[in-house]
């Protein structure tokens, strides 16, 4: 095992405004702060819309304010190709609408909460991604 | 008042997306390669997200409801089913597949990049079809976005299908 470009504080700093955005959103408007279920109605709900919208829209100005604060934008790299982009969020959008939940829903807030169903969700999904990329490049790639 | 305080509160999740990695496949998909190049930085995020989670609820919970809601809208459910283990046994595929979860993904469109939106159009399309699926066989998803997630949609830029049999038996079950 190699462990490379290990960044604890920034991500500790991150998981810390993760936390707090959640805890705010409850003390605001009494709503979890799970990705997938804001996304899901944001798009497909017919009605109370407008408060998904205005959440999206902050979050997607996060990586501008990212930008001015420290002078670049935050790093993305994809080592992985597009068919595996389309394959891999079309399973995602499957599977977080059957498990009612990812990495913020389940994995922050329901975690949080002591939710059982969370720590099976987590539990679950945290296996299967490990095992997805162990035989993606171990075993089937390079 | 209302929206601009949900919109600052997406705003922090958005940069404190930005600087945990969360939003970067190479990280992640680093994070879970144990027998590769392992990058431990994710468990950090995690573990900084739910402990402040954990004593922020506890301290909210407590007051008589949200600022500017009737009630806080707290899942109830507590059954661990086949749904909930099986569908989040696919997230993980995917995520392992792609490098990206959705509240990674979503403040990542920010930076316009095209594998970004790519994903997304694709996670769209999954939930599409999953809303689609559990319209035709009347079943309902119970989902932390609340109670307006169990209504039929009939609307939005991927919905090529829901608008049909969106029946009486679907809603009333």
């Amino acid at each position: 095992m190699e462990i490379v470009n290990f960044t604890p504080l920034a991500s500790l700093f991150g998981g810390v405004l993760i936390g707090l955005a959640a805890v705010l959103l409850m003390a605001a408007i009494g709503r979890i702060m799970g990705a997938t279920g804001i996304l899901s109605a944001a798009v497909f709900a017919e009605d109370d819309r407008a408060w998904r919208w205005a959440l999206l829209a902050g979050m997607v100005s996060g990586p501008a304010v990212f930008l001015m604060a420290t002078g670049s934008w935050p790093e993305i790299t994809v080592p992985v190709s597009p068919l595996a982009l389309i394959v891999g969020g079309f399973l995602v959008g499957i599977g977080v609408s059957y498990g009612s939940g990812c990495t913020s829903g389940h994995g922050v807030c329901g975690l949080a909460r002591l939710s059982p169903r969370s720590f099976a969700a987590v539990l679950t999904f945290m296996a299967t991604t490990a095992l997805t990329v162990f035989l993606v490049r171990h075993v089937f790639g390079g | 008042m209302r929206l601009i305080s949900v919109y600052l509160i997406g705003l922090i999740f958005g940069v404190g997306i930005s600087i945990s990695g969360m939003a970067n496949p190479e990280k992640v998909l680093n994070f879970f390669d144990f027998a590769g190049t392992w990058n431990p930085s994710l468990a950090f995020v995690m573990g900084g997200g739910v402990v402040v989670a954990f004593f922020g609820y506890r301290t909210v919970l407590k007051r008589e409801g949200p600022s500017f809601d009737q009630m806080f809208h707290v899942p109830q459910n507590r059954t661990i089913d086949l749904k909930l283990l099986g569908g989040s046994a696919i997230f993980g595929i995917g995520w392992g597949l792609s490098g990206f979860c959705p509240g990674g993904a979503l403040p990542a469109l920010g930076t316009g990049r095209w594998e970004v939106i790519l994903f997304t159009l694709a996670l769209i399309a999954g939930m599409a079809v999953a809303r689609y699926i559990n319209t035709h066989t009347g079943k309902r998803f119970q989902t932390p976005g609340g109670p307006e997630l169990h209504q039929p949609a009939a609307h939005g830029p991927l919905t090529e299908a829901p608008r049909g049999p969106a029946t009486e038996q679907n809603l009333s079950n």
